[in-house]
């Protein structure tokens, strides 16, 4: 028994820390937030350099054939360095939704266009999570109709995977009948849509859409919560160091055990979900009957614990954590839109309770 | 990651299997705590035979000489739990003493001390805080004073489990009154039985005495009874107190607490349907599900480290603090689950899991507040985990 990461697992992520490190500064992702696409474009030819987005495709379709857990662990990464990146819609969820919906021709095209660059997917399953306002897709004689709301990826999606009732389907974003409206979230670093779709010619997979759509879910849950730990260690390691920094009363405020004790806090809290997520990830390839279990706990806890570390590393810093000059807001905001995402702690934790016959 | 066990794990797992199935009817009931039950040292002397207890001390000292392997104590850990069936002894005298004494004791005190502390025979207390020396141990102020070949120790000791039935004690004294405080201390084994000691039981909000004070006029040990040297005490007690930490805030205690829990849900009704109906109750325990996995996974984790003899760091440092704070929740949420069946008490008509949700939940507050308070694993988290800077020291007036 080995429970922790492999060697290879340990090295994908020290080189795409590296690569964001260099690539992902604060100062590049202002740029973004502020409107300029072109870190986005400067980040998805540096991921693809590196095979990132290869990670979790079949070797069969001509990807690495990795799991979860190597998603998982690169998704932490961008988090930590609220990096403007679709890879959790695109590289992720369409991937596994691909996976499973398709039939072994669909398979084998889409995913090799992925592969190949020339097909970059975003993914509308908000409506499988739970549907506000009436929304949802209609499919009739192979064309889709209706809303998808906070469509995932449109930072570079060329098509979109779109759960339409009970089926699952691809549309090219530049068809007729596709109106799209931007939508402004709390996060800058991501792009969120709603797509309003009126007889949109589509794909439609012929493959188990249910479990697709299941499937995608859980990985995008398993994902959200590792771009929250991400963004959450970062802050914690921020405080910290601002912590160590900065003086009042003629002494470091770190060495006051208000300040410590809130630091300690963050990290008692902390620590136990790496082991969360790291087992969760894990379970959705080796451990399938605990995988959707796993994935709601990973991002109902997550979503909790981030939310108190992201509140509670501002407050470390003072009234500079509360300004734009510090910058810490991206990742506040970044652990904000990830636990609204796919079903809130509320509804991951009903989910878990009817997983396991506590619930109806 | 990788969480199949090798073929000699399996065969190791099936072997405990076995010996618990061939031994089921000589083991005494969980609830069987008792330091002086001949029906644990008879189960110890079992255990000890067949490897289960001391696995891996020393054979000359009564252990069964076993190559430390942290997935097998993991795998005995667990198949005794799943069996629903005592482990061997544990306290403070083979948990704390025996691994001191291993590293620090001269030939003679292991010879003397080890072997009967294994089997039972002989029962320790530990000598450590005082009513001024709490969270500062290292003030503590029991005298020792050298008198011919004995010292003679005067003063007072607090929180002393296990004081009125055990055989000896392993206590910290002051020896050196002038020298700097953690520099003056020692660490002294003598027995309970020597004139001069007076026990008594110190009453909890629980309404048991599980701990005592201890008082020392003129108790005189013989000069050999020290552990280490003079003034050393302070470092001879921290290579103990690293033991103690590892024994609180259990991840399984949590999990078998948890499942208690969602049992109890199912089975009692409030208006005629289930407590699991209720979505705020359900909702609180996924909460605590969730931390309950968390923390598990967090043991595995801990687990790996172990057998690959690497420190196991930030996960580690943070088990005693959310351990125990999350049993106390979770103790806290069978009471309110419970509504009015929630306050019933020790031995009342209709009471729940023989009275345990409500002294849990006392008790481990007072495991918060033991073995290292929440406040000072805080320091030690920030300190040693996150290097903050200590606290400036307050000049003396």
């Amino acid at each position: 028994m080995y429970f922790g990461l492999s060697e290879d697992q340990i090295m994908l992520q020290d080189s795409v820390r590296r690569f964001l490190e260099a690539q992902s500064e604060l100062e590049h992702v202002r740029v973004y937030a502020e409107g300029d696409d072109a870190l986005a474009g400067q980040l998805q030819n540096g991921l693809m350099e590196l095979g990132v987005p290869l990670v979790f495709i079949p070797e069969a379709q001509g990807g690495l054939g990795m799991g979860v857990l190597e998603a998982a662990l690169i998704q932490e990464m961008l988090g930590r360095f609220v990096a403007p990146s679709a890879f959790t819609p695109a590289y992720g969820m369409a991937v596994a939704g691909l996976n499973v919906g398709t039939n072994a021709d669909q398979r084998n095209v889409w995913l090799g266009r992925i592969v190949g660059g020339d097909v970059v997917m975003g993914v509308g399953v908000t409506e499988a999570v739970g549907a506000r306002e009436g929304a949802g897709l209609t499919l009739s004689a192979g064309a889709v109709s209706g809303r998808a709301s906070f469509v995932m990826g449109a930072e570079t999606a060329t098509h979109f995977l779109l759960a339409a009732g009970d089926a699952l389907v691809i549309i090219d974003r530049a068809a007729d009948g596709v109106t799209e409206t931007a939508l402004t979230t709390i996060d800058k670093t991501r792009k969120t849509i709603m797509l309003d779709l009126e007889n949109v010619t589509c794909d439609v997979l012929e493959g188990s859409a249910q479990p697709a759509v299941e499937t995608m879910i859980n990985v995008g849950r398993v994902l959200l919560a590792a771009d929250s730990f991400g963004a959450a260690e970062m802050m914690l390691q921020k405080a910290v160091a601002y912590a160590k920094d900065r003086e009042q009363f003629n002494r470091p405020i770190a060495s006051f055990q208000a300040v410590k004790h809130m630091c300690a806090d963050m990290a008692a809290r902390l620590e136990p979900c790496r082991s969360l997520l790291w087992y969760a990830a894990y379970a959705q390839d080796n451990v399938p009957e605990e995988g959707p279990l796993m994935a709601c706990m990973a991002k109902s806890h997550i979503s909790e614990v981030g939310k108190f570390i992201a509140r509670t590393a501002t407050e470390v810093h003072g009234g500079m954590g509360f300004t734009d000059l510090m910058g810490l807001h991206y990742w506040f905001k970044r652990i904000g839109f990830n636990r609204q995402l796919l079903g809130g702690p509320e509804k991951t934790r009903h989910d878990a309770a009817v997983l396991q016959g506590f619930s109806n | 990651m990788n969480l199949d066990f090798t073929l000699e794990y399996q065969e190791f797992r099936a072997e405990v299997r076995d010996f618990l199935e061939t031994h089921k009817d000589s083991a005494p009931r969980m609830s069987d705590r008792g330091v002086r039950s001949e029906k644990r040292r008879a189960w110890q002397k079992i255990l000890l035979e067949h490897g289960y207890a001391a696995r891996t001390l020393p054979k000359e000292y009564g252990g069964h000489g076993a190559a430390p392997d942290a997935l097998k104590s993991r795998i005995i850990a667990e198949e005794f739990s799943r069996a629903k069936m005592p482990g061997g002894i544990s306290g403070q005298g083979i948990n704390m003493l025996v691994p001191t004494l291993l590293e620090l004791g001269t030939e003679e005190q292991k010879q003397k001390y080890i072997e009967p502390t294994l089997t039972g025979e002989m029962v320790w207390c530990q000598g450590y805080s005082e009513p001024g020396a709490g969270s500062d141990l290292a003030a503590l102020r029991t005298s020792a004073v050298l008198e011919g070949d004995h010292f003679v120790v005067n003063g007072q000791k607090i929180w002393t489990s296990t004081a009125a039935q055990a055989d000896m004690i392993f206590c910290l004294v002051r020896t050196e009154p002038d020298a700097p405080k953690h520099q003056g201390i020692s660490y002294l084994l003598f027995s309970m039985d020597t004139p001069g000691i007076e026990v008594r039981p110190l009453m909890t909000m629980t309404g048991q005495a599980e701990f005592n004070e201890v008082f020392f006029t003129d108790v005189r040990v013989p000069a050999d009874q020290i552990v280490g040297q003079r003034g050393e005490g302070w470092m001879v007690a921290n290579a103990t107190l690293t033991h103690e930490r590892g024994m609180l805030g259990d991840p399984d205690a949590a999990l078998s607490r948890l499942n208690s829990i969602a049992e109890i849900m199912q089975k009692e009704t409030v208006d005629g349907a289930p407590l699991m109906d209720n979505a705020v109750f359900r909702d609180r325990l996924i909460a605590l599900q969730a931390e309950v996995f968390a923390m598990k996974f967090n043991g595995m984790r801990l687990t790996t480290s172990a057998t690959q003899k690497k420190s196991g760091g930030m996960a580690g440092m943070i088990v005693k603090l959310q351990g125990c704070e999350l049993n106390h929740r979770l103790a806290e949420l069978a009471i309110d689950v419970m509504g009015e069946y929630g306050i019933l008490f020790e031995d009342s008509p209709f009471i729940r899991d023989h009275g345990m949700w409500q002294t849990a939940y006392m008790f481990d507050l007072g495991l918060i507040i033991g073995g290292g308070s929440a406040q000072i694993q805080k320091n030690i988290i920030s300190e040693r985990g996150l290097e903050m800077p200590r606290e400036p020291k307050v000049a003396k007036k």
